[in-house]
């Protein structure tokens, strides 16, 4: 194991998997929510995970970007090492972007200040850029005009794409979605949908915890479906979703679709 | 009792009108720590009519027998400079504890958060003690384990009396706001310290840009309801010698002797208050009911 994580990282090439998971263990007090998953995700892949409620496939999500800290194994983004007591967690998360189920937009800051927020203090750059660069980034979600509003004006579909140009603000490469559609009424789920499409498209390395089937077969080069803990069965989703192998997996979009 | 039913969902059909009104107001109590202060206009008219009726009864009774002496009402009259400047000198010392209060409190607050457990814990000592003990007794404490003067660097700075009661009467209000400030920060969603932290943002960020930016709206009914606890609290200070109002109006009666003018000076002295603290009750009701609004 390389000494920094700055070797580490060094050591990344991007014939490498971006994020690579190998034996990860997460347990909350008694409960053992990650029981040993691994895989890998290569840059401009998008991957989606699915399971039931419960099955950890949120508590991964957030160990990949430090939220949680991991019990056992290892998780290596762009080589840098999650699970490490020297982590740089801030270069960590600078470079995942992560957008979250409840939005969690700031609520006294404005649309645009909240895409504002994190270049400037946390980045330093320079305010004029990054406001010209905000300006795009709500164009490019199509909320150009709703630059203004505070977030308790948005509808709930209107606040998760400002969550995802928030994200987008910091440059990453790669894109946590956690659950992001299922506070949202029907009828705003596809704009948010059509906005990560379009990321998708544009060749960001996406990971997206979701119960949007129809959506995970149209844009996931590769599917995981977890179980208590552990991944059950994966694969391109379309064989993934015409023949199930396993028994849990069977069930489960048996449910659901 | 289930967690729902203390965030005031209830099924019990009786409860379903008042349910939200009960629940937004225990949240409040829940955050300051204690029963909000609810001054009524009908408080102060109670007041005023206690006064004035007492005053002219005891006139009526002049007017009976020794027509020489004084009414009541010429007395409050002649009094009034006195008196007026008495409870000014309680404003000031309210202004100044809560000042001191308040920064202390902060400090203090924003500590009871803090990664370190020893802190943290420190912190939290600090702030159950001076919360849980009687306001008189640490006054007195004030009063006689402080010096009368201090001397630093060879200048000798004065130590009096009123000083050491801004002090005393700090202290629990240090102790208040240190609650009502943690008790702001843990109110936030934690999804709003996760998505800072996934943008980055540093601890210390987080708390100044976006979680403390959001605390000042719901801190500030519990603080003035503070603020006007404690300006009827500064009448303490007369136990202890400071010539503010009570002590003043103590004077006052026992230079007059007469027995009968007792409850129109106290009167007086309670409806001051009462016009100075029901504004603050009725703009700290106001501000509730508009940031019980879910933002």
């Amino acid at each position: 194991m390389p000494s920094s994580t700055e070797a580490a990282s060094a050591a990344w090439t991007p014939d490498q998997p971006i994020v690579a998971i190998r034996d990860v263990h997460k347990s909350f007090g008694p409960i053992e929510v990650l029981k040993g998953v691994t895989f890998d995700v290569m840059k401009g892949d998008v991957i989606c995970i699915i399971g039931a409620s419960g099955s950890g496939k949120s508590t991964l999500l957030r160990c990949i970007n430090a939220l949680v800290p991991i019990d056992r194994g290892s998780i290596r983004v762009e080589g840098r090492e999650v699970n490490d007591p020297h982590l740089d967690q801030l270069a960590l998360r600078r470079t995942v972007g992560m957008v979250f189920q409840q939005f969690n937009l700031f609520p006294h800051k404005s649309a645009l200040e909240n895409i504002m927020m994190a270049p400037v203090q946390v980045l330093k750059q320079n305010r004029e850029e990054v406001r010209a660069r905000a300006h795009r980034l709500l164009a490019k979600v199509g909320l150009k005009e709703k630059a203004d509003a505070y977030p308790g004006e948005l509808s709930g579909g209107q606040q998760q794409r400002v969550a995802i140009a928030r994200s987008l603000a910091m440059n990453p490469d790669v894109m946590l979605f956690d659950e992001v559609t299922s506070a949202l009424d029907p009828e705003t789920v596809n704009e948010v949908l059509l906005t990560i499409r379009e990321l998708a498209e544009e060749g960001m390395t996406c990971m997206l915890v979701t119960h949007e089937m129809g959506f995970a077969r149209e844009v996931a080069d590769h599917m995981y479906f977890t179980d208590k803990g552990i991944i059950v069965e994966h694969g391109p989703p379309k064989d993934f979703f015409a023949n199930p192998r396993d028994e849990r997996t069977k069930a489960f979009l048996g449910q659901i679709l | 009792m289930s967690p729902d039913r203390l965030r005031g969902t209830t099924d019990l059909p009786v409860l379903l009108p008042a349910a939200g009104a009960l629940a937004a107001r225990a949240r409040t109590e829940r955050r300051i720590g204690g029963p909000v202060l609810r001054l009524r206009a009908w408080h102060g008219a109670a007041l005023a009519l206690l006064t004035v009726g007492w005053t002219g009864a005891v006139w009526a009774q002049d007017a009976a027998t020794v027509a020489e002496r004084s009414s009541a009402l010429r007395a409050l009259w002649e009094w009034l400079p006195v008196l007026l400047g008495g409870f000014v000198f309680n404003v000031a010392i309210s202004f100044m504890a809560m000042g001191i209060g308040t920064a202390t409190g902060t400090l203090l607050g924003l500590l009871q958060i803090s990664e370190l457990r020893v802190l943290r814990g420190a912190s939290w000592l600090v702030t159950q003690f001076f919360r849980n003990a009687p306001w008189l007794v640490l006054l007195f404490y004030c009063m006689f384990l402080l010096p009368f003067e201090f001397t630093v660097l060879g200048v000798t700075i004065p130590f009096p009396d009123w000083v050491k009661a801004v002090i005393g009467l700090a202290l629990p209000v240090m102790a208040n706001v240190s609650e009502i400030v943690r008790g702001a920060v843990q109110s936030i969603p934690s999804g709003q310290w996760e998505a800072a932290h996934s943008l980055a943002f540093t601890r210390r960020q987080i708390l100044w840009q976006i979680i403390l930016p959001q605390c000042v709206k719901r801190m500030l009914p519990p603080w003035m309801n503070l603020y006007a606890i404690l300006t009827m609290a500064t009448v303490l200070a007369s136990v202890v010698g400071v010539g503010e109002v009570m002590t003043l109006t103590q004077r006052a009666l026992a230079a007059e002797s007469r027995p009968e003018f007792l409850v129109p000076f106290y009167g007086f002295v309670m409806l001051l208050f009462f016009a100075y603290c029901y504004p603050i009750a009725r703009v700290t009701q106001k501000l509730e009911l508009r940031y019980a609004v879910k933002h």
